[in-house]
């Protein structure tokens, strides 16, 4: 699936990074935890997390996932913005907790 | 073929963290390397800059690529690390509060580079800085076999 497809069914607000929404999505990782991230993330997974700052792009282009989903309304900070956008990698953000939205992308992916 | 390349890491410097893996990245991928030992060198490197910013002053990487391997060595001026065994424990970090609020400070790093790399050498001085080498070989058979 595409991201821009999982943007319209999940109605995920586009924030940045707009030339990487069909990029296709190989599965999904939640975690806080930046190691963690890059330690367990594949290529091409979209990332879910309440973290705003810039080093989470870094990881993202570095790993290479497809998309990152903000929870809980929250939005990046200005230099993590921008570099989605010289990335290409989408920012998604939504007003639903981590819970709910890994939920909601692990049935769209593999229900 | 024999490639050489140094870059300065600041220590607390965040907003650079992450500047010489992707450099090191690209250069990889210029050269052709297999797809799976860019990936493992890349998460390796990460790690180790990251460690230099959250936890020491400064410090240099030196890179050097030729046809069957990378060779990466990052020099750093810091505190050094006491118990090197017990740093290598999932969990165990000494990172502050506000690097963890990051998202920092997990204690995997270490492992992350133990898991990625062909040879993972780290020698260290208290009080002065400590030395992290990365060895990752290009072929594939080489892959994570360590
Ligand atoms: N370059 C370094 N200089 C001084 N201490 C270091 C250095 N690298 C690692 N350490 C010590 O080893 C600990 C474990 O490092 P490790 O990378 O595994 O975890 P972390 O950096 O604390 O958290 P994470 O990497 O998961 O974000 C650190 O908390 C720190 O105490
Ligand atoms: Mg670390």
């Amino acid at each position: 699936m595409k991201v821009a497809e999982l943007v319209e069914k999940l109605e995920l607000e586009i924030l940045g990074g707009e030339q990487g929404l069909d990029q296709e999505i190989s599965g999904g990782y939640t975690s806080d935890l930046l190691s963690d991230v890059m330690g367990k993330a594949q290529s091409g997974m979209i990332w879910i997390t309440l973290q705003t700052h810039k080093n989470v792009m870094a990881i993202a282009s570095l790993k290479e996932l497809s998309a990152i989903v903000l929870v809980n309304g929250a939005r990046p900070e200005a230099d993590m913005l921008a570099q989605s956008g010289t990335e290409g990698i989408p920012v998604l953000s939504t007003l639903e907790s981590t819970f709910e939205i890994s939920g909601r992308i692990y049935n769209i992916l593999k229900g | 073929m024999q490639m050489h390349f140094e870059y300065s890491v600041e220590g607390g410097n965040f907003s650079q963290a992450g500047l010489t893996s992707s450099q090191v990245k690209k250069t990889l991928k210029q050269l052709n390397v297999n797809g799976a030992v860019i990936k493992r060198t890349v998460v390796a490197l990460y790690e180790a800059e990251v460690n230099i910013v959250a936890h020491a002053y400064g410090g240099t990487i030196l890179v050097d690529i030729d046809e069957e391997k990378i060779v990466i060595e990052l020099r750093d001026e810091g505190p050094g690390i006491e118990d090197i065994g017990k740093t290598m424990e999932i969990g165990y970090s000494t990172a502050t509060p506000e690097v963890r609020e990051m998202g920092f400070g997990a204690g995997m790093g270490l492992s992350n580079m133990n898991n990625n790399s062909d040879l993972l050498e780290i020698t260290s001085e208290v009080g002065k800085g400590t030395c992290v080498k990365i060895i990752n070989h290009f072929k594939d058979d080489n892959n994570g076999n360590k």
